[in-house]
Parts: structure tokens; C-alpha cells; sequence
């Protein structure tokens, strides 16, 4: 459902994604990992026209994805987003955080979104913080409300860039086991994380980045537990075992 | 004394009268100069290129000119150019460009102040730009830009005594008025000076509430 074919992008001088291309099934779960500034958030933000591309071409569902033009809203309502930093809407409680697109974007009844952000907190297990604002929020029950949020649009896809890395450790686990349901349920996502133990365990693919370019993929099981390629093997060891 | 104090109570009416001419000059271009320098920000907000351009240079323009020097314009220039509007009128609409300026930036920096990640998380459910600047930026914008908001008010209240240049009959022009018929300055401006305070401390007040507020929102 989703298709990337070599995509180029440069900040001004600088080509910081050279030449990706890959597939995204429908009920897949891919995983991007590589090092710092290797391009995962810039890629996977091209994904829902957050970011412009130079060259190359994206398909979701044979349409092409193009931030420039009016056709995009109607993909971002395909393809949400959850981001590192939860991006709450702070003024909102988490009930209208979650409301806010089904009622503004896709003109469903107060009454009606109402009842299914409920069942969407319900399921991240935020049922008794409805009426809480942001603020008043630990990360991870942020970052819960904001996947709510992402539900609440029912997208065929939903993209995540380092959706644990802002958190408190303890957090972390909460935020995974939703993560974890919402594949079950067969959703398609693509994740960028640094949690290898999630990626082992959920994801069908996993792609490992470098300097814009995917140096390696394939199921978890070969590229995370015998990766071919040294700049794979070397990355790994040092996310595997920090204090070596 | 008490001879001020009855003289003072013969002026008071008069007086009176200009005060509710102030109020109604400062609550009106406070309207004018809201929406205006909504308008402005707006404007320059948006990614074309153009609306930019004429933001910034009406901004630049604006502020680079003495308010009485617009009040002029507007009430003595405009009339050669068949456009004619009595001194009251000229004096909300002065007023009201005039302040649209500081409006303006007081709104830029409101709408500035916002996460660029709160754009991205509304654009990441398909918001429009115009879903995004109503439901997203202007709430959060309102909240950063309300306390100088609750200062522009006392300023433009003060400002308010500039009208009375273009013969509008506020508060400031009936004291001099007054003034200039019983040279009783000392009783008339004191008058008048106590008259301003007056109106200015629930406004003094209320920019302390809004600080307190919204400060650490
Ligand atoms: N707005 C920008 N302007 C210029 N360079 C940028 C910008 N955003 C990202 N970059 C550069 O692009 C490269 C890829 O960045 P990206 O954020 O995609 O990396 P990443 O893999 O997500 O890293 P991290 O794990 O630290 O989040 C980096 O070298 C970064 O410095
Ligand atoms: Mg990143």
C-alpha cells in the first residue's frame, strides 16, 4: 500500500537521503532503525508530505504523495502520524485532542466522535483521563492519547518516529504494549525506534539506515539477530550493548 | 477649597461628556486595531509571498509615523481626495490603523511562539491551513498575546486624548476648552487628569489578572 521509489532529498548542499526505495504491505509492520542523523525521521516524514522531496516517488495506494498539492489532506487523513514529542494540542483535553479530526476534518457528529475518542482512550487504557489536559499528563499517557488521536482518524496506515525516546523509562513499556495491540489488530505502521526488543518482536521487516541510504533489510530475525552487512553488525552491537 | 470644589462641580457635566466620547473612541478603534492587526498577522503568516510583503510594509510604514500625523491625514487629506468623514469617525478609523500596527506584532509574536510541531501534528490529521490557524494557532496565540493585549488597552485609553487634536470632543478636548474660557487650568486638568486614572485602573487591573493568568499557561 505504501511504495517508495528512490527518493532523493537534500538540505541545500547537503543530500541527506540518497536513493530509498521500498514497500509497505497492507497489515505490515516495518521498522526503521540506524544511527543519529542517518535520515530516518526525514524519510519516514515524506511519507505524509511533511517534507519535500526532490526525486523520486511516493505511492499510497497508487497515489502519488505530493506536499505540495491539495490532494495531500486527503492522504494525511490515510496516513496519520505519531510523533517523538506527542504534539498535543495543550488548550484540548485528551477526549478533544482525540475528537478533533473526526469532527473538524471528517464532519462527524460532537456526539458521535465523541463516543469513539472514548472507545479509543478506553483502549489505550486512558479511560479515566478523559477530561485531563495535556499538561497535566505523564509522557506516556501523552504519547497513549496522541496514538489515540492517530486512531481516531481510522487511517489504513500509521507512521511513528521514535514514539518511546522522549519518555521516562518506566513509561516506555506502556507505550510498547499499546503499540504492540494496535499490530495485532493489523494495522500497518511504519516505525523509526531504538527499541530493538519491540522491533525483534512485532515487526515483519526491518530496514537499517545510513547516511540517507538503506544499508540493509529484511524480517527482524535476519537483519537483527544475523546481519550481513558490518555497518549493520557494528550499529547493533553498540545499541545492544551501550557499555561496551 | 471648597470654592475649587463647587467650580469643579460645575464643570463635571462637561466633563462627563467628554469622558463617554473617550470611552467610545477607545473601545472602538480597540475593535478597529484588534481586527486589523488580526488581519495583518494573518497575512503575513501565510506562505504567499505577496501578503507578506504588504504586511511588513504597511507595518513599517505605520509605525514609522506619528499617530497625530495620521489623525491628519486622515481627517484633513482625506476629504481632497472626495473622501469625507467627521472628526469622530477620522479619529476611531486614525486610531484604529495607527494601533493595527502594534496589534499586529503582538499577534505575529503569539502566532510565532507556537510549537511548529502543534502544525505538524494538526497537518498530520489533514487539517487545512485554514482549520489549522482557527483551531490550532489563534486559540494558543490568544493566550501568549493576551497580557501585552491588556497593556495595549491602558495605552490606547491614554492615546485616546490624541483625537482631541482633530477636534473630536473627548475628555482631553473639553478640559482645554473649559480651561481656555475660565483659566482655571489648575482645577480643570487635575480634573481631568483624575478622570483618566479612573478609567485606567480596572484596565490596570484587569492586564495583572490576564498576566497572572496566562503567564505560566
Ligand atoms: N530542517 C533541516 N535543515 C537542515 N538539515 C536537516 C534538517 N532536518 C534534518 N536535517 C539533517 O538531515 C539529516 C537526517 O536527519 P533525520 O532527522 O532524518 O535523522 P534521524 O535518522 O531521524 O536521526 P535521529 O535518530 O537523531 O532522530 C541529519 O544530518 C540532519 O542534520
Ligand atoms: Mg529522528
Amino acid at each position: 500500500m505504501i511504495e517508495v521509489r528512490d527518493i532523493h532529498k537534500s538540505y541545500g548542499p547537503v543530500e541527506v537521503i540518497r536513493g530509498i526505495s521500498f514497500d509497505v504491505e497492507p497489515g505490515e509492520v516495518v521498522c526503521i532503525i540506524g544511527p543519529s542523523g542517518s535520515g530516518k525521521s526525514t524519510i519516514l516524514r515524506c511519507l505524509n508530505g511533511l517534507e519535500t522531496y526532490q526525486k523520486g516517488e511516493i505511492r499510497i495506494d497508487g497515489q502519488r504523495v505530493d506536499p505540495e498539492d491539495k490532494s495531500i489532506k486527503a492522504i494525511r487523513q490515510r496516513v496519520s502520524m505519531v510523533f517523538q514529542r506527542f504534539n498535543l494540542f495543550p488548550h484540548r483535553t485528551a477526549i478533544e485532542n482525540v475528537m478533533e479530526g473526526p469532527v473538524y476534518v471528517k464532519g462527524m457528529s460532537r456526539a458521535e466522535a465523541r463516543e469513539m475518542a472514548a472507545g479509543y482512550l478506553k483502549k489505550v487504557g486512558l479511560e479515566d483521563k478523559m477530561e485531563s489536559y495535556p499538561g497535566n499528563l505523564s509522557g506516556g499517557q501523552q504519547q497513549r492519547v496522541a496514538i489515540a488521536r492517530a486512531l481516531a482518524m481510522q487511517p489504513e496506515a500509521i507512521l511513528f518516529d521514535e514514539p518511546t525516546s522522549a519518555l521516562d523509562p518506566e513509561l516506555v513499556g506502556d507505550v510498547l504494549s499499546v503499540m504492540r495491540q494496535v499490530a495485532e489488530e493489523g494495522m500497518t505502521m511504519v516505525v523509526v525506534t531504538h527499541e530493538m526488543g519491540f522491533a525483534r518482536e512485532v515487526a515483519d521487516r526491518v530496514l537499517f539506515l545510513e547516511g540517507g541510504v538503506i544499508v540493509e533489510q529484511g524480517s527482524a530475525e535476519e537483519v537483527l539477530r544475523n546481519p550481513q552487512e558490518p555497518r549493520t553488525q557494528s550499529f547493533l552491537k553498540r545499541v545492544l550493548n551501550p557499555l561496551i | 477649597m471648597s470654592e475649587a470644589l463647587s467650580r469643579a462641580a460645575d464643570y463635571l457635566p462637561v466633563l462627563m461628556e467628554g469622558v463617554w466620547v473617550t470611552i467610545a473612541v477607545t473601545v472602538l478603534s480597540l475593535l478597529v486595531s484588534t481586527v486589523l492587526g488580526l488581519f495583518w498577522a494573518i497575512l503575513g503568516w501565510t506562505k504567499v509571498r505577496a501578503f507578506q510583503m504588504i504586511s511588513r510594509t504597511f507595518i513599517t510604514v505605520i509605525r514609522g509615523i506619528p499617530i497625530i500625523v495620521q489623525l491628519f491625514y486622515i481627517y484633513f487629506v482625506m476629504p481632497d481626495i472626495g473622501i469625507n468623514l467627521t472628526a469622530f469617525q477620522a479619529g476611531v478609523i486614525g486610531m484604529g490603523i495607527a494601533y493595527s500596527a502594534y496589534q499586529a506584532e503582538n499577534f505575529r509574536a503569539g502566532i510565532e511562539a507556537i510549537d511548529r510541531g502543534q502544525i505538524e501534528a494538526a497537518q498530520s490529521i489533514g487539517m487545512s491551513d485554514n482549520l489549522i490557524m482557527r483551531r490550532v494557532i489563534l486559540p494558543q496565540a490568544f493566550r501568549i498575546a493576551l497580557p501585552p493585549y491588556g497593556n495595549t488597552m491602558i495605552m490606547m485609553l491614554k492615546d485616546s486624548s490624541l483625537v482631541s487634536t482633530i477636534t473630536v470632543a473627548e475628555l482631553t478636548r473639553q478640559g482645554q476648552l473649559i480651561a481656555s474660557s475660565t483659566f482655571d487650568n489648575m482645577t480643570v486638568f487635575t480634573l481631568v487628569a483624575l478622570m483618566y486614572l479612573v478609567m485606567a485602573l480596572p484596565l490596570t487591573y484587569l492586564a495583572r489578572q490576564l498576566e497572572k493568568r496566562y503567564k505560566n499557561a
